[in-house]
């Protein structure tokens, strides 16, 4: 049972922070930073009001570690921030994964390396679906294109989080976070009281102290642990989820993620009334990867492009996927600069040519 | 035969194991007073306990409540996580030195002055235990380390940090001390300024600090009795015992 809201004409960072509350959040920490700050600023007024719990942390770091505070509890916990913030964050992420507790964090990527610009990029993509942080872990990343998925996905977000005991990320950028669309919002099932039970620290009553924890010093602890969290990353290898556009009688598929797949669809719109024949791939989950549904393309005879914007990063997992199939070549637009529809109509055009 | 009497046995907060603490270290004591206050004080099921790194994290297999482990310095940020997800809780933090007032600096100070409703024992051993001995922001000057092998050189390393007074200065503070558990009495006294601390959490009155001077035979290069004479001559001198914020008594009166 959903129930239905209004049709708000909203940012991207506004649609993930009411679609974090619908979705039962109870504790926000973050830290300021561009181009993400609506969300610290929508939440320090609105989860007081929906009875969470808000705190401005003295640090990204001081941030995510409040994160694992929360999640030990089995709270919906979430934080946000963007690319340089992230990469303080990592350490907190890596032990959140190690212990197994289930957060959110919002990445709304801007330029990097170092402090970079603050316009979008998409240069944080090794960052987020390769772990990140220190040590074997991989975190689920929700990949955005639209306002609207913004909302839907935060809140599938938690339940996922929940479901595997893992951190999930939003990986949006600048221009998702601050286009403004109409989004209509709902509010899921009542959050299950249950949630985390059976492991979050409630208190020791009646049963030994529970530990959650992300060490293991004696002989072969860590490798069993590393084991199972290999075996957990798998299971998750079954929920992938991606857009496919006009690929049935494409000859050449455009792989691109995010901001840049909803761009690059409006290029390929415009070549489609042209007569050309293209389609657009668009994985919504980054990691697990949709390789299978790639491959498939690939089987078909398909080109590939991926076009993304930073200098070459999710083309390493089109190629894996395709690999004993296919190439694909790549086009990337540097971040640095805001890219158009027009921009990509060339190197669509070489990639179909050289056929 | 007469009747015996139970005089004295194991608070129940503590498990029945041996504890992994270096001969003379006094880890052990500190943790005693914390788990037999958690038993008379009707805590120990509502306890939500943050572990940090180093000596102090295996405080999860000395206390029977339930855990969550913090990455180094980040145990104060933890601890605001857990109480602000579970208000209800009774939530206690145990830090070192290094862990403490080095990589941990800015987020003691911000748990201590947003006036966090958690407990927080710092064990002050001048010196990383775990880590090997090297030196910590509370090594005391001219003290040899593996990290310091002159001793400590005030012009370069700056002095050592006393901890309770700072955090006696923040806003949030509710109670900070520094005690010393090299004796009976200083024992008697550290365990009255820990259930301080642990009742101004259970009021609602903000944070609570309480800094043990604590022997670390091992990395001082020294016997237990000599590590223990050490806390009177060169410790407390430095960092003198004593409350150095308590705002029970405006409150109460």
């Amino acid at each position: 049972m959903t129930k239905t809201g209004e049709k708000l004409f909203i940012k991207g960072n506004e649609a993930i922070s009411r679609g974090a509350i619908a979705a039962g959040l109870k504790c926000y920490f973050g830290y300021p930073i561009t181009p993400q700050n609506d969300i610290p600023e929508y939440m320090s007024a609105a989860l007081p009001a929906a009875g969470g719990e808000f705190v401005q942390a003295e640090s990204e770091v001081a941030a995510a570690n409040m994160l694992i505070g929360a999640a030990a509890c089995g709270v919906r916990s979430m934080t946000s921030s963007s690319s340089p913030g992230i990469s303080l964050k990592q350490e907190a992420i890596s032990y959140l994964a190690g212990s197994e507790l289930p957060t959110v964090i919002v990445n709304m990527n801007r330029g990097g390396p170092g402090l970079g610009d603050i316009g979008p990029s998409q240069g944080d993509y090794f960052q987020s679906v390769k772990g990140g942080g220190h040590g074997d872990y991989r975190t689920l990343v929700l990949a955005p294109g639209t306002c609207q998925e913004a909302y839907d996905l935060v809140i599938q977000a938690f339940d996922l989080a929940f479901k595997y005991r893992n951190p999930v990320m939003i990986l949006g950028d600048a221009i998702l976070g601050q286009m403004k669309e109409p989004v209509i919002t709902w509010t899921p099932e009542a959050t299950d009281e249950s949630e985390g039970k059976g492991w979050r620290i409630v208190g020791a009553k009646d049963r030994p102290g529970r530990i959650l924890k992300s060490l293991h010093l004696s002989e072969g602890a860590l490798a069993k642990h590393n084991l199972m969290l290999k075996n957990k990353y798998e299971d998750m290898a079954s929920f992938t989820q991606k857009e496919e556009y006009q690929t049935e009688d494409a000859d050449l598929i455009i792989v691109a993620y995010g901001s840049i797949g909803r761009i690059v669809k409006s290029t390929i719109k415009k070549l489609r009334n042209e007569g050309h024949k293209v389609g657009l791939f668009r994985p919504i989950t980054l990691y697990p990867f949709p390789s299978d549904d790639l491959k498939k393309l690939a089987e078909q005879g398909k080109k590939f492009l991926t076009i993304e914007h930073n200098l070459g990063q999710m083309v390493e997992d089109v190629r894996l996927s395709i690999r004993t199939i296919a190439d694909s070549e790549f086009f990337g637009f540097y971040p640095g600069n805001l890219p158009t529809p027009d921009d990509f109509e060339e190197p669509i055009l070489k990639a179909l040519g050289g056929k | 035969m007469s009747e015996e009497k139970l005089v004295f046995d194991r608070a129940d907060a503590l498990v029945d194991v041996p504890t992994h603490y270096c001969p003379g270290c006094q880890h052990g004591v500190a943790q005693r007073l914390a788990g037999e206050l958690l038993t008379e004080m009707g805590l120990t099921e509502n306890t939500l306990l943050v572990t940090s790194i180093g000596c102090s994290v295996f405080l999860y297999n000395y206390l029977n409540v339930d855990s969550v482990e913090a990455p180094h310095g980040r145990a104060p940020a933890v601890a605001t996580g857990v109480k602000r997800a579970r208000a209800d809780k009774f939530v206690l933090s145990y830090q070192g030195d290094g862990d403490l007032a080095s990589i941990g600096m800015a987020e003691i100070m911000h748990c201590a002055n947003r006036g966090e409703n958690v407990s927080i024992i710092f064990v002050n051993n001048t010196v990383y235990g775990m880590t090997g001995g090297q030196m910590a922001p509370t090594t005391l000057v001219g003290q040899k380390t593996t990290t310091s092998p002159a001793g400590r050189n005030a012009s370069k390393e700056g002095l050592p940090i006393r901890m309770s007074e700072i955090i006696g200065q923040l806003g949030g503070t509710a109670y900070s001390a520094r005690v010393a558990v090299n004796n009976v009495k200083n024992i008697r006294k550290a365990k009255k300024a820990m259930k301080k601390a642990f009742e101004v959490q259970q009021k609602e009155l903000g944070f609570g600090f309480i800094e043990v001077l604590a022997t670390c035979p091992t990395n001082w290069r020294m016997d237990a009795l000599k590590a223990n004479e050490r806390i009177e001559e060169e410790l407390i001198p430095y960092f003198p015992l004593g409350v150095h914020k308590d705002v029970t008594a405006e409150v109460e009166d």
